[in-house]
């Protein structure tokens, strides 16, 4: 049982996919009979063979090709995915070019090529392996024709019954051919339909790193949002119930005078945790998302964060407009990083930071006096900066050479 | 004394009231935004408002716009701003506008109960109180001027004069004794070139020079 199954499937193989190939190429040949019948219409409407009707002719002949081509494209991506479920995809992306541009660029120069060389070409293939089918068909079925046709039809020597079986023997086998080449031709087919009809590779990756932009702006946004959402849960929720919490531990501390030792003392470290607490719940929220920097912009929250590092800083923002969330988040954050780098490895005594506007870019520079010898990459935050500002399409720089002074220059891409 | 309270949230509103009736104020009207604060303040003169800068409906600086249409319409009302974050603009927005009974917290300074309440009278009987923090930033942003000419001392001694201390209260801070404070504050009024006055006067010019308002 298992080996007529295995016998069957073996000499099934090949016609495989026969059924949809076929009409696959069928259908091409519609299509490019349709196109030579249209190119042949002024031909057949000024209905002369002088040479300047057949000038005429050629020239709107060409330029209903021309015409065409969108459609034509259009027409055989259809065939494509209709017929053997291949999407190549549109060259254009999603819209819809003028047909000028669509000419002039080579995308159009492929498709003509695809529509007036190749196309034609395959479907001569195509009209050949058609015909083998037909041959094919009618020889396989030798003995049905014998049995069917009235005898004074017959070719006289079919009635030999030697010659039949050859002829029923060949035609299996031309089936067998005819369907491989359905086959290879649908393949081929595919593959020059692909590179013409399609977007070449370089179109492909730049359509790819337009998506991936794209994509990631997005991502960053979202990132800087959800960061936004936190900061304010955390600053209605846990911080004011701490705050809450504190006071009233303050006023127990205030008021309960006359409590043994032992009493005053817990309430007192109480006190202490809540308002510690308060504290590192206020830099944790600073490092996510500093309200001030969303409310007054990155001015306002660089000195901020200025005033809180140990050493003095000196900060100049030169910006007259406020910028996108996304860019003034990424400056904080390379100028909290850097400074925390220089409060802890510089040893230095003063610093410096500056923010101005170069053009289409905010640059953000940020000096100090101290050790150098930073590098990225040796786990000073400094790579971690790195990736945050590559995450905008910005640069950072270092300059830290062994003695001092460090400069790091980070320029962020920013829309005028 | 009478306080309005006005903050949104209703555990921190809670907590200041008590620690304010603790310290003697009878409290005449709490709030939760500006427009409230502004008809509490219009029915009730108090003599000093504790008012929340982030407030709805936008939660931004509220607070702070509120407190400067206090200060203009009703100048006798002193005006405590409570904030998460210091933001120096605040402090001069308000310091711009008028020089007396202001003050500008970070919230978590309620906690200290006793000098939360100390603070709270000293801006209610028309004194000036500026959280440690403001101050430090406010620091970071002077580029140049007179202040250059203070030693890094003197200019330690100002910022506690800004946060509203007495000499007394710098001397502890700093540990120093109290002459030395006052040797302190008179060479700075001298490198400022403050007019000769009565000394609290002089103390509030000098803390107006270095938040860069005169």
């Amino acid at each position: 049982m298992r080996t007529v199954t295995r016998l069957q499937g073996l000499l099934l193989r090949p016609f495989r996919g026969t059924q949809r190939q076929v009409a696959f190429l069928a259908t091409g040949l519609l299509i490019q009979f349709g196109v030579l019948v249209v190119m042949a219409l002024p031909l057949i409407v000024f209905n002369a063979m002088s040479t300047g009707a057949v000038l005429l002719a050629l020239v709107a002949g060409l330029a209903v090709a021309v015409l065409m081509e969108p459609l034509l494209t259009r027409a055989q991506h259809a065939r494509f995915r209709t017929r053997l479920g291949v999407d190549i995809p549109s060259p254009h992306g999603g819209r819809r070019p003028r047909l000028s541009e669509w000419l002039r660029s080579p995308v159009g120069r492929r498709q003509l090529l695809y529509h007036w060389l190749y196309g034609p070409l395959l479907s001569l293939g195509a009209l050949l392996v058609l015909l083998t089918w037909a041959v094919a068909i009618a020889a396989a079925f030798t003995y049905v024709w014998i049995w069917a046709v009235p005898p004074e039809w017959r070719l006289q020597h079919l009635g030999s019954s030697t010659w039949a079986a050859y002829l029923t023997v060949a035609g299996i086998a031309v089936l067998d051919l005819a369907a491989w080449l359905s086959g290879a031709l649908t393949r081929l087919d595919t593959r020059v339909a692909t590179v013409l009809l399609g977007p070449s590779r370089a179109e492909q990756l730049a359509r790819r790193v337009e998506v991936l932009t794209e994509s990631r702006a997005g991502l960053v946004d979202v990132v800087d949002a959800e960061r936004r959402r936190i900061e304010r849960d955390l600053h209605d929720g846990a911080q004011q119930r701490l705050v809450s919490l504190a006071v009233n531990l303050g006023i127990a501390k205030a008021t309960l005078g006359d409590l043994p030792e032992d009493a005053r003392r817990v309430i007192d470290e109480a006190h202490r945790e809540a308002k510690e607490a308060i504290e590192e719940l206020s830099s944790l929220v600073r490092g996510l998302h500093p309200a001030v920097l969303e409310d007054r912009g990155l001015d306002a929250a660089l000195s901020g964060l200025a005033a809180r590092v140990p050493v003095p800083v000196r900060v100049t923002v030169d910006l007259t407009a406020r910028l996108s969330p996304t860019i003034e988040s990424v400056a904080y954050f390379v100028v909290s990083e850097a400074l925390t780098n220089v409060v802890k490895h510089a040893e230095a005594s003063e610093g410096e930071v500056t923010v101005e506007r170069a053009g289409t870019s905010l640059l953000v520079v940020i000096r100090d006096d101290g050790v150098g010898g930073a590098e990225p990459g040796r786990g000073t935050g400094l790579s971690g900066l790195a990736k945050r500002v590559a995450s905008v399409d910005g640069t950072l720089a270092v300059d830290s050479p062994a003695g001092g002074p460090t400069v790091i220059t980070v320029e962020l891409p920013c829309v005028p | 004394m009478r306080a309005v309270i006005a903050e949104d949230s209703v555990l921190l509103r809670i907590g200041v009231v008590r620690v304010l009736e603790m310290a003697g104020f009878e409290v005449v009207a709490e709030v939760g935004d500006a427009e409230a604060l502004l008809a509490a303040v219009e029915e009730h003169r108090p003599d000093i408002a504790v008012v929340d800068v982030r407030m709805p409906p936008g939660f931004t600086d509220e607070g702070v716009r509120a407190a400067l249409v206090v200060k203009r319409r009703w100048p006798r009302t002193a005006v405590l701003l409570l904030s998460q974050y210091v933001e120096e603009r605040y402090a001069t927005d308000l310091l711009s506008a008028n020089t007396s009974g202001i003050g500008y917290l970070l919230k978590q300074r309620v906690a200290d109960v006793e000098e939360f309440a100390a603070t709270v009278r000293r801006v209610a009987e028309g004194g000036t109180a500026l959280d440690p923090q403001v101050v430090s930033q406010l620091l970071v942003r002077r580029h140049s001027g007179p202040l250059d000419r203070l030693t890094p001392r003197e200019r330690e001694v100002l910022e506690l004069m800004a946060g509203g201390r007495s000499n007394a209260g710098i001397a502890e801070q700093l540990v120093v004794s109290e002459s030395a404070v006052a040797k302190h504050i008179n060479s700075i009024f001298a490198k400022l070139d403050l007019p000769k006055a009565d000394a609290d006067h002089r103390r509030v010019l000098a803390v107006l020079h270095f938040l860069g308002v005169a």
